[in-house]
C-alpha cells in the first residue's frame, strides 16, 4: 500500500480500511438504540414547557393508571445532599424547585411499550408557576434580569455584579500601556456569536437494569463510559463499582457525549419497575431542547498592530452564558485560545460566566476556542485591511514558535504554524481568480490538545494474532489508527491486530474520547503496551534458545539474536511464540496506564472563498482550503475526514446555525429542518493539507487532530464576506438576512 | 387509531363523512406522518388513499391540459416527459419539496391539503391556473387551487372533501413557467419565499401574465398587480422594476425563525424578477 507522507514507517501513513467499515455499511454495527434486552420497558421523559417556572406539583396518577405503565420518578426519588458539579448533574438530570430552561426535565415514565411511555408522560400533571426568563448573555448580565439562582455565584465575581455573573477570572502579561502606546493603529470592537449544538446524527440512547441492589449494568451511546459511571453513580447515590458501562458505537459526538443527560433516569426507573431492563430514547427535539450545545458569546477584543503588521499588545473581555448552571461555559478556554497563534509581548484576558435560562452546555469541538478566534482573528483581519498588509505575512509574522510564551502561559514546546502557514502560501487555491461578489478570507486557529488518565491492555493470541483492549470510544477512526501503531510497533501485518473497546469492567478508569486525545493517548499506551509484550517474547525466545534476553532482538514481528556473539537461531515469529505461550510461561500481555501529559497542540490556517449573492445577502462556499499540523499523520483519510468534518461545522456555525428563541423563550427550532446544518450540497470538496511536525511527546509524533479544524472557519468566511462584498458582520449566523441588511445599510 | 384502505374515492369520502373525530387522508404521508411521529397530530382516522384505481395517473385531457391524480408522486412528475416539457415550473415546485426519498411519496395534492402558507408546489400551481376536483358528500366540484388554502396549517375543504386530482389547463404555444424559492441552503429547507410565473407571448412580448407568491402571506397570493406589469411589456428592466415593487406590494409577511419580514419583503422582489426571466425565456424556448 502506497505512503502518502510519513517517512521511515512500514504501516504509519498509509490508508487501510477501517476495521469497523463493513459492519457500519451494512447496518450491523449497533449503535445506542440497538441494543435490547428481554422483559425491557421504554421510558419517556416529561420535560418543561416554560424557560423559567416554579414547579408547584407534579401529579402522576392518571399516568400510573394507564394499563402498561410500569414506574414514574421524579426528583422526589433520586437522593439529597449533593453539592458542586454533581448536583449541577442531577439537577439537570430532574429539575427541583424550578424547571431553568425550556426542555428541562421533569419526570420520567416506564412502560412496556414506546406508545404507552409517551402517552403517559403527557397525562402527568405538573403545575407550574411561570417566572420571567433570559437567554441573551448580555441581557442576563443587565440591572434587573430574572435571577436564575441566588448565591450561584463563585468568590472570584467582583461585588456589585449582577447574581447571573457566577465566575470572574483575568490573567495576562506584559504592559498593556506600553504596548498600546508602541502600535501605530489600535482598535476595538465587539463580536458576538451565537449558541450551536454539536449536531450528531445519532441522539443520545441508552439501554439500563438495575436491581434493589443497586447492580447496575448500561449499554449507552458516549464518547465516555467511565465519565458515564462516575456521573451516573453519582447523581443516584451509589458505589461506582455497582455499575457496570459499555459503550455502543457512536454516532458522532463533537463533546456532546462526554457527560449524562438522561442516563441516569434509565436506572431509576429500571430499580423502580423491579428490575427490569429500561431503554430510553431521546427525539431530535429533547436532543435540541435539553443535551448540551455550546455557549453563546459576547466578546470585546482591542488589538495594536505597527505598520509593519507586528501586533504590541492584545485584550480581550470575553461573556458567556453555557445554560443554568455554574461551570459549563468554555470562558476559561476561550480566553486561553483567544491570541493563542501569536507571539504577543503585552496581553490581557478577562472573562466573565453568566447563566441563562437555556440547556446546560456541554463539550463542543475545541470548547470556546472558535467563538475567540472570530472576535480576534476577525479585528486582526480588519487591522490588517486598514494598514493595507497581507493577512498571512501578519500572521507569519507574529506566528508563534518553539519557545515563545504562550498567550496563555506556559512556553511552547516544537508545534507547527510557521509551517502552516508556509504551507498555506505556497497552496495553489491563493492563486485562483476571484469574480465579482466573491471575496477571499483567512484565518489562524489553535486547540491545546489533551492527554489524560488512559490504561490499555493488549494480549497475544495463541496465532499470534494481537487484540488491544482501550477505553476511548472510536468515533474517527482511532481503532483503525491504533492497530496500525500496535501493528508498527510489532512488526506485524495491520490485519492481525483487533481493536476493542471495553468495558467499564475491564480496565482501569479511562477518560472520553475527548480533547482530541483517543490516537493519542490510547495510542500511545497501546504501544507502549506493545513493547513489553515484545520484551516478554524476547524473553521466552531467550529461554528457548538458553541466551540472555538482552542478546534477543525483536523486528519483523519475530525475534532474533541480537547479533553474531548471541548465536544461531532461526528467528521465533510472534505466532511460534503464541502458540508456545502456555507452556512457556502463560499468556503474554502488555498493559500500560498513564495519566499522558506529553499532547501537542495542534495549529491550522484555513483559506476560503465565497460568493455573496447581493440581491439576496446570501453565501456560496466556492473553495475551502484547511492546512493543519497534524504531528504525524498514522491514518491519513481520518486526519483528512476531521479537518473537512471541522470546517463544515464551522461552516454552519458562521452561515446558518443559531439558537431561535421565542419572547416566551421556547426554542424555536427544534428540527433539523429548522436548526441549518449544512447539507451536503452546500459544501464542495474541502481540500486538505496535512502538515507533519511530530510531537516530540508521543512515540510516533502524533498530535491531537479532531479539534483546531472548527476554529478558524468562523472568522475566515467573515474576512471572505468582507472582500466579497465590503461589509464587517460582526455577529454570528451570518445569514442572509444579516448580510442582506448590511449590503443595504448606508456607507 | 383506525386505517381505512378503500377502493374507491366514493368509498373514501363515506368513510370520512362517517367519522367524528380526527381524520387525515393519506397519499404520500410525508406531512401526516411527520406530524403524527412529532406528536402534533394524532388522527383517530387514516383514510389511506394509495389502493384507489385511477388516483395515480397522469393523464392527458380531452383540452389538451393534464390530470394529475392525488397519489401521484413528485419523482413520477419528474419522470414524465411531456409533462415536464408543458410546464417545468410546477414540476420543478414539486420537485423542491423534500428529499429524493420524500419525491418517491409526496404529491401534489398533499402539499397543497397541508396548508402550509411556504408549500413549494403550490404557487407554481396558482401561476399555472391550477385547479383541483374536489369530490365530499355533497358531490364533485371543481375549485381554483388559490381557492383551497386558509391559512396556515388550514383549508377551505369542508368535513369529508378530498382532493381527487389536480388540473393543469393546456399550455398553449409560447408559454413559459418556472418556480423559485429563497432557501439558506441549498436541499432539505422550507421556502423563506417563493414565486411562481407562468406567462405566454407573442414574439418578444408578453400577452398573459399570472404571478403567485409563497411564504409572505397567511396563504399563497395571486398578484393581479404584478401580472400587469409586465403584460405588455418584453420584460426589460422597467417591467422588472413593476414587477418587483407589485410582489414588494402584495407581501404581508411575517419575521419568523425562518426570515425576517424585511427580507422576504425585499426578497420577494429579486426572485419575481428572476423566475421572470426564466419563464420568458422558457416562453421563447417553446416558441422555437
Amino acid at each position: 500500500m502506497a505512503k502518502d507522507q510519513t517517512q521511515g514507517y512500514r504501516l504509519i501513513g498509509t490508508r487501510p480500511d477501517r476495521p469497523d467499515g463493513l459492519d457500519k455499511v451494512t447496518g450491523r454495527a449497533r449503535y445506542g438504540a440497538d441494543i435490547s434486552a428481554p422483559g425491557m420497558l421504554h421510558a419517556a421523559v416529561v420535560r418543561s414547557p416554560h424557560a423559567h417556572a416554579k414547579i408547584l406539583k407534579i401529579d402522576a396518577t392518571k399516568a400510573l393508571a394507564l394499563p402498561g405503565v410500569k414506574a414514574v420518578i421524579t426528583r422526589a426519588d433520586l437522593p439529597t445532599g449533593l453539592t458542586g458539579e454533581d448536583w449541577n448533574l442531577q439537577e439537570n438530570t430532574l429539575a427541583g424547585e424550578k424547571a431553568l430552561y425550556d426542555g428541562h426535565a421533569v419526570a420520567a415514565v416506564a412502560a412496556t411499550t414506546k406508545l404507552i411511555a409517551q402517552d403517559a408522560a403527557k397525562l402527568v400533571e405538573v403545575t407550574y408557576e411561570v417566572l420571567p426568563h433570559v437567554t441573551d448573555v448580555d441581557a442576563a448580565m443587565a440591572p434587573g434580569a430574572p435571577v436564575i439562582r441566588e448565591g450561584a455565584a463563585d468568590h472570584s465575581v467582583p461585588e456589585g455584579m449582577h447574581p447571573n455573573v457566577v465566575r470572574y477570572m483575568d490573567f495576562g502579561h506584559g504592559d498593556m500601556d506600553a504596548g498600546f502606546a508602541a502600535a501605530d493603529l489600535v482598535r476595538e470592537q465587539s463580536y458576538k456569536t451565537e449558541a450551536t449544538h454539536q449536531g450528531y446524527i445519532e441522539p443520545h440512547a441508552c439501554m439500563a437494569q438495575m436491581g434493589a441492589d443497586d447492580r447496575g449494568e448500561m449499554w449507552v451511546c458516549t464518547q465516555g463510559h467511565w465519565y458515564i459511571r462516575r456521573m451516573t453513580s453519582a447523581v443516584l447515590g451509589i458505589d461506582a463499582a455497582k455499575l457496570r458501562v459499555t459503550p455502543s458505537e457512536i454516532g458522532g459526538g463533537f463533546g456532546g457525549k462526554t457527560t449524562i443527560f438522561m442516563e441516569p433516569l434509565a436506572l431509576a426507573l429500571s430499580q423502580k419497575a423491579g428490575g427490569r431492563p429500561v431503554k430510553l430514547v431521546m427525539s431530535r427535539s429533547e436532543v435540541l431542547r435539553a443535551t448540551g450545545p455550546t455557549a453563546s458569546a459576547s466578546m470585546d477584543v482591542k488589538l495594536g498592530l505597527k505598520k509593519d503588521g507586528t501586533i504590541t499588545a492584545a485584550q480581550v473581555k470575553f461573556r458567556m452564558q453555557g445554560g443554568p448552571y455554574i461551570g459549563s461555559s468554555p470562558v476559561g478556554e476561550a480566553l486561553s485560545c483567544a491570541f493563542a497563534c501569536y507571539d504577543v509581548p503585552n496581553v490581557m484576558h478577562e472573562g466573565y460566566e453568566v447563566l441563562a435560562n437555556r440547556p446546560k452546555a456541554a463539550a463542543y469541538r475545541a470548547p470556546g476556542s472558535p467563538m475567540a478566534a472570530f472576535a480576534t482573528e476577525s479585528l486582526l483581519d480588519e487591522m490588517c485591511r486598514e494598514l493595507g498588509l497581507d493577512p498571512l505575512k501578519v500572521r507569519l509574522k507574529n506566528a508563534a514558535k518553539e519557545g515563545t510564551k504562550s498567550s496563555y502561559g506556559p512556553t511552547y514546546n516544537r508545534i507547527g504554524l510557521v509551517e502552516s502557514l508556509e504551507a498555506t502560501m505556497a497552496h495553489k487555491n491563493l492563486l485562483a481568480p476571484l469574480g465579482p461578489n466573491q471575496g477571499r478570507g483567512v484565518a489562524s486557529g489553535f486547540w491545546f490538545n489533551w492527554g489524560g488518565e488512559t490504561s490499555v491492555s493488549l494480549c497475544i493470541g495463541e496465532d499470534g494474532t494481537v487484540t488491544v483492549s482501550v477505553g476511548t470510544p472510536d468515533i474517527g477512526g482511532s481503532r483503525a489508527s491504533i492497530a496500525l501503531m500496535t501493528a508498527e510497533c510489532l512488526g506485524i501485518a495491520y490485519d492481525k491486530v483487533r481493536v476493542n473497546i471495553v468495558e467499564t469492567g475491564a480496565l482501569g478508569v479511562n477518560e472520553p474520547t475527548h480533547g482530541s486525545r483517543a490516537t493519542f493517548a490510547s495510542g500511545l499506551a497501546a504501544v507502549e503496551a506493545a513493547k513489553q509484550a515484545m520484551a516478554e517474547m524476547c524473553r521466552r525466545a531467550a529461554a528457548e534458545w538458553d541466551i540472555d534476553a538482552e542478546a534477543v532482538e525483536w523486528r519483523d514481528g519475530a525475534a532474533h539474536p541480537a547479533g553474531p556473539n548471541a548465536g544461531k537461531f532461526p528467528p521465533l515469529s510472534i505466532g511460534e511464540i503464541g502458540a508456545k505461550m502456555g507452556g512457556t510461561g502463560g499468556p503474554i500481555s502488555g498493559h500500560h496506564e498513564v495519566t499522558a501529559t506529553t499532547h501537542g497542540a495542534s495549529f491550522g490556517v484555513h483559506v476560503v472563498d465565497v460568493e455573496v449573492d447581493p440581491e439576496t445577502g446570501r453565501t456560496t462556499i466556492l473553495r475551502y482550503l484547511v492546512v493543519q499540523d497534524a504531528g504525524t499523520a498514522i491514518h491519513p483519510a481520518y486526519v483528512e475526514g476531521q479537518y473537512q468534518g471541522g470546517a463544515a461545522q464551522g461552516i454552519g456555525w458562521a452561515l446558518n446555525e443559531e439558537y431561535v428563541y421565542g419572547a416566551d423563550g421556547r426554542l424555536q427550532n427544534t428540527v433539523f429542518l429548522d436548526y441549518r446544518v449544512p447539507v451536503a450540497s452546500d459544501l464542495p470538496m474541502i481540500d486538505t493539507v496535512i502538515v507533519e511536525v511530530p510531537n516530540p511527546g508521543h512515540p510516533y509524533g502524533v498530535r491531537g487532530v479532531g479539534e483546531t479544524g472548527i476554529t478558524p472557519p468562523l472568522p475566515a468566511i467573515a474576512n471572505a464576506i468582507h472582500a466579497a462584498t465590503g461589509k464587517r458582520i460582526r455577529s454570528l449566523p451570518m445569514s442572509p438576512s444579516k448580510v442582506l441588511a448590511a449590503i443595504k445599510a448606508q456607507g | 387509531m383506525r386505517y381505512h384502505a378503500p377502493s374507491s374515492v366514493a368509498e373514501a369520502v363515506k368513510l370520512a363523512a362517517g367519522t367524528t373525530g380526527i381524520t387525515r387522508f393519506l397519499s404520500g404521508g410525508t406531512d401526516v406522518l411527520v406530524q403524527l411521529r412529532a406528536g402534533m397530530v394524532t388522527p383517530d382516522d387514516l383514510i389511506d388513499l394509495k389502493k384507489i384505481p385511477g388516483l395515480h395517473d397522469i393523464t392527458k385531457t380531452a383540452d389538451g391540459g393534464w390530470r394529475i391524480g392525488a397519489t401521484v408522486s413528485g419523482a413520477e412528475m419528474r419522470r414524465h416527459a411531456a409533462l415536464c416539457a408543458d410546464w417545468p415550473g410546477v414540476v420543478e415546485g414539486m420537485n423542491l419539496v423534500g428529499s429524493t426519498q420524500v419525491q418517491g411519496r409526496a404529491t401534489l395534492a398533499g402539499n397543497l391539503c397541508n396548508g402550509s402558507p411556504a408549500a413549494d408546489s403550490v404557487p407554481g400551481m396558482v401561476a399555472a391556473g391550477a385547479r383541483v376536483v374536489v369530490t365530499g358528500p355533497n358531490g364533485t366540484r371543481d375549485v381554483a387551487v388559490e381557492d383551497i388554502p386558509a391559512g396556515p396549517g388550514r383549508t377551505k375543504l369542508q368535513p369529508g372533501e378530498m382532493i381527487e386530482a389536480v388540473l393543469l389547463p393546456p399550455r398553449g404555444t409560447q408559454g413559459g413557467d418556472a418556480y423559485l424559492r429563497f432557501i439558506p441552503r441549498t436541499e432539505m429547507d422550507i421556502a423563506v419565499v417563493g414565486v411562481g410565473i407562468s406567462l405566454t407571448l407573442d414574439g418578444d412580448k408578453v400577452v398573459s401574465a399570472r404571478v403567485s407568491l409563497g411564504a409572505v402571506a397567511p396563504t399563497v397570493l395571486l398578484v393581479d398587480a404584478a401580472a400587469k406589469a409586465i403584460i405588455g411589456t418584453t420584460l426589460d428592466e422597467a417591467a422588472l422594476a413593476a414587477l418587483a415593487t407589485a410582489v414588494r406590494a402584495a407581501a404581508t409577511p411575517i419575521s419568523d425563525k425562518r426570515g425576517t419580514a424585511e427580507f422576504r419583503k425585499e426578497v420577494v422582489g429579486v426572485l419575481a424578477g428572476r423566475a421572470a426571466r426564466i419563464a420568458y425565456d422558457r416562453a421563447k424556448g417553446a416558441a422555437k
